[in-house]
């Protein structure tokens, strides 16, 4: 996905597009309200992340402004200021969400997964492989063009293991990417939900094998 | 009109005032009025007596020691257009009564001649008015004199003086009954500036701090100064609070979250197991710092509002489900079920921001210490004139012993070590809800599998 991340405190932007680009997004970086009006005109995102309070005016007049020029790019607002006073005005100003600072990132890509599906995911993100067509926008999987169901977490661990086939990933990181950082999970929470998921993808030729002492991997059979 | 200390009303102590002032007038006018007439009757009536006795005087004639008295008619008649009264005379010269009523009582000593002598008297039973005029002459060149009396009764005369009086009585009571009306006109209109002006600013909402404007009369000048230099302090001092609370929030929750990212990342990069740890610990320390500042400064911000509470239509159930809309992707990171299963509105009265930010901490408690995959229920209802929000989870309860202090601030549930919060949450709900006049509940469900909070609202 290509993101456009509107934010003036440097390092916060930085850790912000270290990660999106850790996850294998493509992100751009604007420090104030006309670098990213620049941006938005030559470059067509699938996301805008935008700060409120920025060096040369409120991100609340470029969210009008953006909307107002009819460009339909959603738009989640990341807020550092009080909810109580801020959250009404930009989901009224064309916002599609918003986020307070600090935020989880599985909290990010859970909202913008949450817009992408309700304003229509496209289908050049879905991810093939074996007799697997997955959609991690729409959340829909399919064995051998039957539909399955998925819960979120199984969904997530799908997407992470497709994002990188034949790589290993160890359990450590897959709790972290199941689990939130205030849950007091052990590594082995993560074997349950792979037994699931080795079920619910039998048949279509793509396994999860363990490699001892390592981790998981997916790969066709 | 609470914490107002009475001390008696203007319009009250003006209007007995203007009435006081009109009843001494009136009963002034009525002396004036009736002394007046009654003299003018008295002065009039004596005239014509004089004027009787006068024409008599005139028509003795002394001619070469004869005397003779040629009483006229008009002489008498004059009198009988006064009153009906019945009149007496006597002339008398020297010691010998010439005509007349020989037994009415001539003034001891006589009077002289161009002083003619009025008195009050009682002949026959009656009271008299009579009227004495004297002329000294000489009779065969000896000196004696011819005294005159002419006297009425005072029947008529007291009656007209009656109706005189019930007249300036009348015009003296008319006098206060207009004046009592022009008093209570008066104190209205003279207090209507300061009604008005009451009014104007009882009717403002809580958040209207615009100067007070319109004119008013001088002596209300200094008063309306101050009100307005008074809504200035304040509409500053609020403006300063709401920007110092958005401020300290930016000023905490940006670094937090530069701080929380890169941690985050890093525990991306490395593998060692107990740099994972500290990593994971620095996350929880970061998440229960900002959430404990976001809580205080909700807090705050609830605290404000709460005191000028602004109350506006809202429904409960179309609130309910945008919260429930937006929490669901968090909710579905843990596979918790949201079941929302209502669409019959509640209205209510009510800051929506408050409202909004109590459920959305009771919702974030339940997401936050459900187990996954578990089901968080949200239902509304109607009971005794009051909406209820309840919510449901399958987090195992709260210990029994605990159930009344869990809104205390800072306390929390025994079972809550171990997830992040701040336990101010249930404290804010609360406050919420009584500030709209409703209440917090909180209880187990039957089965001990989880805590039901409700929050309970008058209905609109």
């Amino acid at each position: 996905m290509r993101f456009l991340l509107v934010e003036d405190n440097q390092s916060l932007a930085a850790a912000i597009l270290d990660r999106l680009r850790l996850d294998g997004h493509v992100a751009d970086h604007a420090a104030d309200i006309d670098t990213a009006e620049s941006f938005v005109i030559t470059t067509d995102y699938d996301l805008i992340l935008l700060d409120i309070m920025l060096p040369d005016g409120d991100g609340r007049s470029f969210l009008k402004a953006h909307r107002d020029g009819q460009n339909e790019t959603p738009v989640i607002v990341l807020t550092a200021r009080s909810e109580v006073s801020d959250r009404v005005g930009v989901l009224d100003l064309g916002a599609d969400d918003y986020l307070t600072k600090p935020f989880d990132f599985s909290e990010l890509e859970a909202r913008c997964r949450a817009i992408l599906r309700r304003r229509g995911g496209r289908s050049s993100n879905q991810k093939r492989l074996g007799a697997l067509t997955f959609d991690p926008l729409a959340g829909t999987l399919e064995v051998a063009d039957q539909p399955v169901a998925l819960r979120n977490k199984e969904l997530r661990l799908l997407e992470t293991f497709l994002a990188a086939p034949d790589q290993i990933f160890s359990k450590a990181r897959l709790v972290d990417r199941l689990f939130s950082y205030d849950e007091d999970v052990s590594e082995n929470a993560i074997e349950v939900y792979v037994g699931r998921l080795r079920k619910k993808i039998a048949g279509s030729g793509v396994e999860i094998v363990t490699v001892r002492g390592l981790g998981y991997r997916i790969q066709l059979a | 009109m609470s914490g107002v200390h009475l001390s008696g009303s203007i319009r009250r102590r003006l209007t007995l005032q203007l009435v006081g002032s009109a009843a001494i007038l009136a009963a002034l006018l009525f002396v004036i009025v009736q002394t007046f007439t009654r003299d003018l009757a008295e002065e009039t009536h004596d005239r014509i007596l004089l004027a009787s006795a006068t024409s008599i005087m005139d028509a003795v004639s002394v001619r070469s020691g004869e005397v003779t008295v040629d009483l006229p008619y008009a002489a008498l008649s004059m009198l009988s257009n006064v009153s009906d009264d019945r009149v007496f005379y006597r002339v008398v010269l020297g010691q010998e009564t010439l005509t007349g009523y020989a037994d009415l009582p001539l003034p001891e000593p006589l009077p002289g001649d161009d002083d003619p002598l009025f008195q009050t008297l009682d002949f026959k039973g009656e009271s008299v008015r009579m009227a004495t005029a004297v002329r000294r002459l000489s009779r065969n060149g000896v000196p004696t004199h011819l005294a005159i009396s002419v006297a009425q009764t005072r029947t008529g005369q007291v009656e007209r003086l009656n109706a005189l009086s019930r007249t300036a009585l009348l015009l003296g009571a008319g006098f206060f009954v207009v004046a009592v009306l022009l008093a209570v006109w008066a104190a209205q209109s003279s207090i209507r500036p300061l009604r008005d002006l009451a009014g104007m600013v009882a009717r403002r909402g809580p958040k209207d701090l615009r100067p007070v404007t319109r004119p008013v009369p001088s002596e209300m000048a200094p008063l309306v100064s101050s009100l307005n230099s008074f809504i200035e302090r304040l509409r500053l001092s609020l403006s300063r609070s709401e920007d110092f609370i958005a401020e300290a929030a930016h000023r905490v929750r940006t670094p937090l979250a530069t701080v929380r990212s890169q941690a985050e990342n890093t525990l991306h990069r490395v593998e060692r197991p107990e740099n994972r740890t500290a990593l994971r610990e620095m996350i929880r320390a970061i998440d229960e710092s900002s959430r404990a500042a976001g809580q205080l400064l909700d807090h705050a911000m609830v605290s404000f509002r709460v005191d000028s509470l602004e109350r506006s239509p809202v429904d409960l159930t179309e609130l309910v489900a945008e919260l429930v809309d937006r929490l669901r992707p968090v909710a579905d990171l843990k596979d918790i079920d949201l079941v929302l299963e209502q669409t019959t509105p509640h209205p209510i009265l009510g800051d929506p921001i408050l409202v909004q930010n109590a459920v959305r901490n009771l919702l974030d408690n339940a997401i936050k210490y459900a187990p996954d995959e578990s089901l968080v229920q949200i239902g509304l209802n109607t009971e005794s004139g009051m909406h209820t929000v309840t919510i449901c989870d399958q987090a195992g309860g709260f210990p029994t012993d605990q159930l009344d202090h869990l809104t205390e601030r800072f306390v929390r549930g025994r079972n809550a070590e171990g997830t992040v919060g701040s336990g101010l949450g249930l404290t804010i709900a609360r406050e919420v809800a009584e500030a709209h006049g409703g209440r917090l509940e909180i209880r187990n469900t039957e089965d001990g599998a989880g805590a039901c909070v409700t929050l309970v609202f008058p209905s609109a």
